[in-house]
């Protein structure tokens, strides 16, 4: 500060809050955990946690959609469904390794997303969810015609495909067990990579420049609109890329469960209001609302499931008081309250000069 | 030749039940621009309830409509009263997500009370008859009169929109809601009122879905896929519109399952998205949204 002048404060932009740096450690630690985690739990545990990554992969693709880019789609099981079958296609029918699959199947998801898009993003908002919704429907209705993947009954993978995965020798010899306990843990190492990458992916672009696109649009769309923010495009990059990560999740799902149909790979309350309700309950707009959401809904799922019909009555009852008295989900309510953020992507005007950048 | 012909009467008749599934979704997106995700359970529930009268008052279903449908109009006022009207704002998610979560209550709740059996609502007679056109061509008495109603409920609600003070109050909140509550308008009973009316079209569309055809608790978000294309493929804002879009669905299924039975649905959907590409206002556009 030069004398006479006035004194002025110095400012810079910051993202990371309180406790946030801490929580990327830990995140880091969990998750070289969570990899080395087969050498010590059972088969159940590793199953469980097979479900609770893939659900939390779709619910993190949602809240992309719905919490950012306003897009609220009814719809995302067609990407599911679409997963699951190209890679019955690519390994029944073209013989390639179900590893190898999974990420061609995200390709093809995008691809198809493209011209799915073209004609639903003709449909605004409400409309839109349920256009999204007849679209997942025509993809279940044309595959229920493929005859060579079992038509409207489905069909299964054969085991020399699901026990012939790449790498499962190594690990039968590596971990001492059977095979199908082998195809778990590839199934399960799968599902954490795609897990952590969909956070990592979701985090990035959220601090990026789109992020803060994405969350003006989120705010209030004609003003972003008045800033320059490309609507259009930014909406369809992110319908594509979150096609392109749902595809792969269902390609995964499917490999896991080993047998696929039409009315179970394109169903709208496994693979759509599930994964709504993870994300309302835990808190939409936030990355970690639907971390929450789908360790609640695995709990849930895990201890009343078999109450079947009453179960899934709690579930909507649940989703409906959420959303009417804490619209921001319990994690919103969570840092509202004590003000911390473990994913921080909001920029925040920090008083005193210092090294930071704006992210 | 005969058989193509037949495929489009009863295409028209089919479009008539499609017309009555949207006239109720119309309705409320009409007034309050509110979008119901559980539109095709109600449908399903409505059925149920007319079921559940005609068997334990013994009464015939097209007189146990006539019960059901006060009923209903209590019904919906009290949901859209108490539950929706808190959903209503700027925010997209709120109602959506509410009424999915009742699509999903009213779908689970039907099949712990009744069970996944298929039901039907049997009405004598009058079922099986038809009328004869000659040529081999009959035509269905209830599918008749399914699109009768049908043309009689688009009657009467235009006759209440344009014609009633009740009316006016549902335009001036759909045109303008400020003004209209500047006015003096309590816009809250405005819109339970509009649900509960849409609660009695609904009864009306479940009698002819239980007469129809068999019904199950899980049938109803097929129901609303109908009713919403009927309505994006007529043009938002017109009740005419609106069965127009219900006869093209209805043509468009049974020219599909003609050519094959199993492509009936999808070339329902098929026709919904082609409209939606060439002209995505609809066929018969009125309102701006």
């Amino acid at each position: 500060m030069r004398d006479g002048a006035p004194q002025l404060q110095a400012y810079r932009i910051a993202t990371a809050g309180p406790g946030s740096r801490a929580a990327l450690a830990i995140a880091c630690m969990i998750l070289i955990l969570l990899a080395v985690l087969p050498a010590f739990a059972g088969r159940n545990l590793i199953q469980d946690l097979i479900f609770l990554f893939y659900m939390l992969a779709l619910a993190q693709c949602w809240n992309l959609l719905a919490g950012y880019a306003g897009l609220i789609s009814v719809g995302q099981q067609a990407f599911v469904g679409l997963g699951g079958y190209i890679l019955f296609a690519l390994t029944l029918l073209a013989g390639l390794d179900p590893l190898l699959a999974i990420p061609l199947a995200g390709v093809a998801s995008a691809v198809f997303a493209l011209p799915t898009a073209l004609v639903v993003f003709r449909l605004r908002g409400a409309y839109f969810a349920i256009g999204s919704w007849v679209v997942a429907e025509v993809y279940r209705l044309v595959f229920a015609q493929f005859k060579g993947l079992g038509g409207g009954t489905g069909t299964s993978l054969v085991p020399s495909i699901t026990s012939n995965v790449l790498g499962i020798e190594w690990v039968k010899s590596m971990f001492d067990v059977r095979t199908p306990a082998a195809r778990d843990i590839i199934s399960y190492w799968a599902a954490l990579a795609l897990m952590a990458t969909t956070l990592g992916f979701v985090y990035v672009v959220l601090r990026s420049r789109r992020g803060l696109a994405l969350g003006a649009i989120r705010d209030q769309e004609a003003a972003a609109a008045g800033l320059g923010v490309d609507i259009y495009r930014l909406k369809l990059a992110v319908y594509v890329a979150t096609a392109a990560v749902t595809g792969m999740v269902g390609a995964l799902i499917y490999l896991q469960k080993a047998r696929i149909s039409p009315d179970a790979a394109f169903s709208v309350l496994d693979w759509t209001a599930y994964v709504i309700f993870i994300v309302v309950i835990g808190g939409i707009g936030t990355i970690e609302g639907p971390l929450i959401g789908a360790i609640i809904f695995y709990l849930l799922q895990r201890y009343l499931a078999d109450f079947g019909a009453w179960y899934l009555i709690l579930l909507g009852t649940l989703a409906i008081t959420v959303m009417l008295f804490a619209p921001r989900g319990l994690w919103g309510f969570v840092a509202e309250r004590y003000g911390v953020t473990l994913f921080p992507t909001r920029r925040r005007l920090v008083s005193g000069a210092g090294k930071g950048k704006g992210g | 030749m005969t058989g193509w012909l037949d495929a489009l009467i009863q295409g028209i008749l089919l479009g008539g039940l499609y017309a009555l599934f949207a006239a109720g979704l119309s309705l409320i997106f009409g007034v309050m621009r509110l979008v119901n995700l559980a539109h095709g359970d109600l449908i399903v529930l409505a059925a149920f309830i007319i079921l559940l009268l005609a068997e334990k008052l013994g009464l015939d279903p097209f007189a146990a409509v006539l019960v059901a449908a006060p009923v209903l109009f209590t019904i919906g006022f009290a949901l859209q009263y108490a539950l929706l009207n808190r959903t209503l704002g700027r925010d997209l998610l709120p109602p959506l997500l509410v009424t999915f979560g009742l699509s999903i209550m009213i779908q689970n709740g039907l099949l712990q009370l009744f069970s996944a059996d298929s039901e039907r609502l049997r009405s004598g007679a009058i079922e099986t008859a038809s009328i004869a056109l000659g040529g081999g061509i009959a035509i269905g008495v209830v599918p008749l009169l399914t699109l009768l109603s049908a043309i009689a409920v688009i009657v009467v609600l235009n006759l209440i929109f344009y014609r009633t003070p009740l009316g006016r109050a549902f335009r001036a909140a759909s045109d303008d809601l400020e003004v209209a509550q500047l006015m003096g308008i309590d816009h809250n009973r405005i819109f339970a009122t509009a649900m509960g009316l849409a609660f009695v079209v609904i009864a009306i569309a479940a009698l002819y879905l239980g007469l129809r055809a068999n019904f199950d608790p899980t049938i109803g978000p097929a129901r609303l896929l109908y009713a919403f294309e009927a309505v994006i493929i007529g043009g938002l804002g017109s009740f005419w519109g609106t069965l127009a879009g219900g006869i093209v669905l209805g043509l468009a299924q049974t020219v599909g399952a003609r050519i094959d039975p199993e492509w009936q649905i999808l070339s329902g959907h098929l026709a919904f998205l082609v409209v939606l590409g060439l002209r995505p206002r609809g066929l018969f556009p009125r309102a701006v949204d």
